[in-house]
């Protein structure tokens, strides 16, 4: 099967990106990112990716496909249209590297402020453990890709917004507290830059490739601020 | 103070400086060791770090229980190296243990034989009753005999290498990601650096060196021939498929002597099935056949039957970096002179072995200074191979500097991406 990619290509010291059209042979069932490592083997080694685990389960290869947040290791070219070129782009809203990677560093630094952890191990109910193990673990579902950030229309236009990935941790802590108090959580959440700045674009959710449902979990977030909130308006008034 | 509270040795102004050619687990933890040794530390990566073949393993943390009635050594070293790195990469690691489990009269049959091998190489096992196994992964086929259960692990294959680089970096180590070497830079035969192409801006540079190890894994070939000396790394693809689902949360494997498609484990919501091995000449240039895929998928079906039945989101190749085993591929008889070894020479089983060595090219037939090269190995004996490497880089050097990573703890994977 033939491809054409139209790739954003930038390197340290350009003044600005540019697009640069590849057409490159690739086997039935191939994705976007084997698409784009046969480039770079092939037609131009100095092209850029970030990819690690290449089954969507780290979540390095972000990119846009067709103005879409996708992991590339997870799209498949024969799921696009047929024919037409495709358009490949870095995320949104992180510091460029060069070509298609970013530095996550703006994307860790929202989790960090929050002081909140990321992959964390969650605990599964559901079995019988084996002696030894009190319940089973396992991690969380956030790859920590950064597609959400990407695709958020808010997080687009305020630096400051503390943005979908970090709001669902923040959510997961509540549904979730094991050993965390709720109390910084929920201040963090109340704040003017946390849950009140949410549009509900839905775009969050709509592009996560793990079922993490942000804009869900912003919703259960707003309940438990809005009640906290309500609570002290009760004590103020009695 | 080093990160995890260490004691470290300040990075004196002219402590001798290691460049390490690969951003793979066995580099990552390489630049971690020296810089604890107080060695001055530079890693170039051609691509993004773990792109090669550390990120794409199936994320299993080996009890050794694997490899005790083929390669001993390898699952002594697993075992050992098991509980070392619970310790030092705490929240790592979901520790649901594993599973071998009997289906087949044959599997069953082997039980002796595995508890004995189990207990030679100190890696605990015990046998489940069908119906106790059955409660603790109600996927398991029904049709299972019983089942030993044994302390593997699953990992996340990227973060938990991460923590290393994260760690060495916060110590003085310089990371160079999308560095790719060009050449090495030689006076006669002694080796002086490297010139390397820094794809980010695609400009060349040189780095100078007193030692070049190079720890590229199942590049490892390509990148000594930049020297002009070889290696006996055998690059052997294996087959992996993501299922949708999460099917099992303990790791299941085949109660039988390591074969294709005889792992099934879990993955955050994901099943990850494995795996096959073959050997191609260039690791740049791996496919994925539609063959392997089905045939891994229907012999994973024999332990996990829904595997067989859900949607595969994903199929990939990684290569192994396996060393050439006894029969050396190189050179005659003993091919490289060894500085180090981890696990001896391994017997012809289905693969080569799991052994992985430290080869002083100095020790060559026709002697090259001033490079080194670490390979073979598995993810799990990570940290044992950089020990054993860092230790040789030492002797080298003329320094007496205990290695003191068995007890530092890592830091988390998210400071790697600390501005």
């Amino acid at each position: 099967m033939n491809v054409r990619l139209r790739i954003s290509r930038f390197k340290a010291g350009d003044r600005k990106r540019h697009f640069e059209n590849f057409e490159v042979e690739v086997e039935p069932g191939a994705t976007v990112l084997d698409a784009l490592l046969s480039i770079r083997r092939r037609l131009d080694p100095s092209l850029v990716v970030r990819h690690s685990c290449m089954h969507s389960s780290c979540g390095t290869c972000g990119v846009r496909v067709n103005g879409r947040e996708v992991l590339a290791c997870d799209t498949k070219l024969a799921s696009l249209p047929a024919g037409k070129q495709i358009r490949v782009e870095p995320l949104r809203g992180q510091r460029p590297v060069s070509d298609l990677a970013t530095d996550m560093v703006d994307f860790y630094a929202r989790f960090e402020s929050a002081g909140l952890p990321l992959v964390r191990t969650a605990e599964v109910h559901a079995v019988e453990p084996p002696d030894g193990i009190k319940s089973f673990g396992r991690f969380e579902n956030c790859i920590e890709c950064g597609l959400c950030l990407s695709a958020c229309p808010i997080s687009r236009w305020s630096r400051s917004y503390i943005g979908p990935a970090a709001l669902a941790a923040a959510a997961r802590v509540v549904a979730e507290p094991r050993n965390l108090g709720l109390g910084p959580v929920l201040a963090l959440a109340s704040e003017p830059d946390s849950v009140w700045r949410c549009r509900d674009a839905m775009q969050c959710t709509v592009v996560c490739p793990s079922a993490v449902d942000p804009a869900g979990a912003l919703l259960d977030l707003r309940r438990h601020v809005a009640a906290r909130g309500l609570k002290r308006l009760m004590r103020r008034g009695a | 103070m080093a990160a995890g509270g260490a004691p470290m040795l300040p990075p004196e102004s002219g402590a001798p400086h290691v460049l390490i050619i690969g951003g793979g687990g066995t580099g990552g933890a390489l630049a971690h060791d020296l810089t604890l040794r107080g060695l001055r530390v530079t890693l170039v990566e051609r691509g993004e770090i773990t792109s090669g073949t550390t990120g794409r393993h199936h994320g299993l943390l080996h009890s050794g229980a694997r490899y005790v009635t083929t390669d001993r050594a390898a699952a002594i070293e697993c075992s050992a190296e098991n509980k070392i790195l619970r310790r030092i990469c705490t929240g790592s690691f979901e520790e649901n243990d594993g599973l071998f489990v009997a289906i087949t009269d044959e599997d069953a049959a082997y039980e002796k034989r595995f508890l004995e091998a189990c207990w030679e190489c100190a890696v605990p096992a015990r046998r489940i009753e069908r119906e106790a196994a059955l409660r603790m992964e109600p996927g398991l086929n029904p049709d299972l005999k019983f089942a030993i259960q044994v302390p593997d692990a699953t990992m996340d294959a990227m973060r938990m290498p991460l923590r290393f680089f994260a760690t060495a970096r916060c110590n003085g180590a310089d990371m160079r990601p999308f560095t790719e070497v060009v050449a090495v830079t030689m006076a006669g035969r002694t080796v002086g650096g490297v010139r390397v192409r820094d794809r980010a801006s695609n400009r060349e540079y040189e780095i100078g060196a007193d030692i070049v190890v190079n720890a590229a894994g199942p590049w490892a070939g390509k990148v000594a021939a930049l020297a002009g000396v070889s290696v006996p790394v055998a690059p052997s693809p294996g087959v992996m498929v993501a299922i949708r689902g999460r099917l099992c949360n303990m790791v299941v494997n085949r109660l039988h002597s390591p074969a294709d498609g005889d792992i099934v484990l879990p993955q955050r919501q994901l099943t990850v099935v494995g795996t096959s091995s073959w050997l191609v000449d260039d690791p740049d240039d791996l496919e994925t056949p539609p063959e392997q895929i089905e045939a891994i998928v229907r012999e994973s079906g024999a332990l996990v039957p829904a595997v067989a039945k859900a949607e595969i989101r994903a199929a990939w190749s990684a290569a192994r970096p396996l060393i050439g085993g006894s029969g050396a591929t190189t050179g005659s008889g003993a091919a490289s002179g060894e500085s180090a070894t981890g696990t001896p020479a391994g017997h012809a089983g289905r693969e080569l072995a799991r052994e992985w060595r430290c080869f002083d090219h100095a020790a060559d037939r026709t002697p090259t200074e001033g490079f080194m090269t670490v390979a073979g190995g598995k993810a799990t004996t990570l940290r044992a191979m950089a020990e054993g490497t860092a230790d040789a880089v030492c002797a080298k050097l003329g320094l007496v500097r205990p290695c003191s990573t068995n007890d530092v703890v890592l830091l988390r994977h998210t400071a790697w991406y600390s501005a």
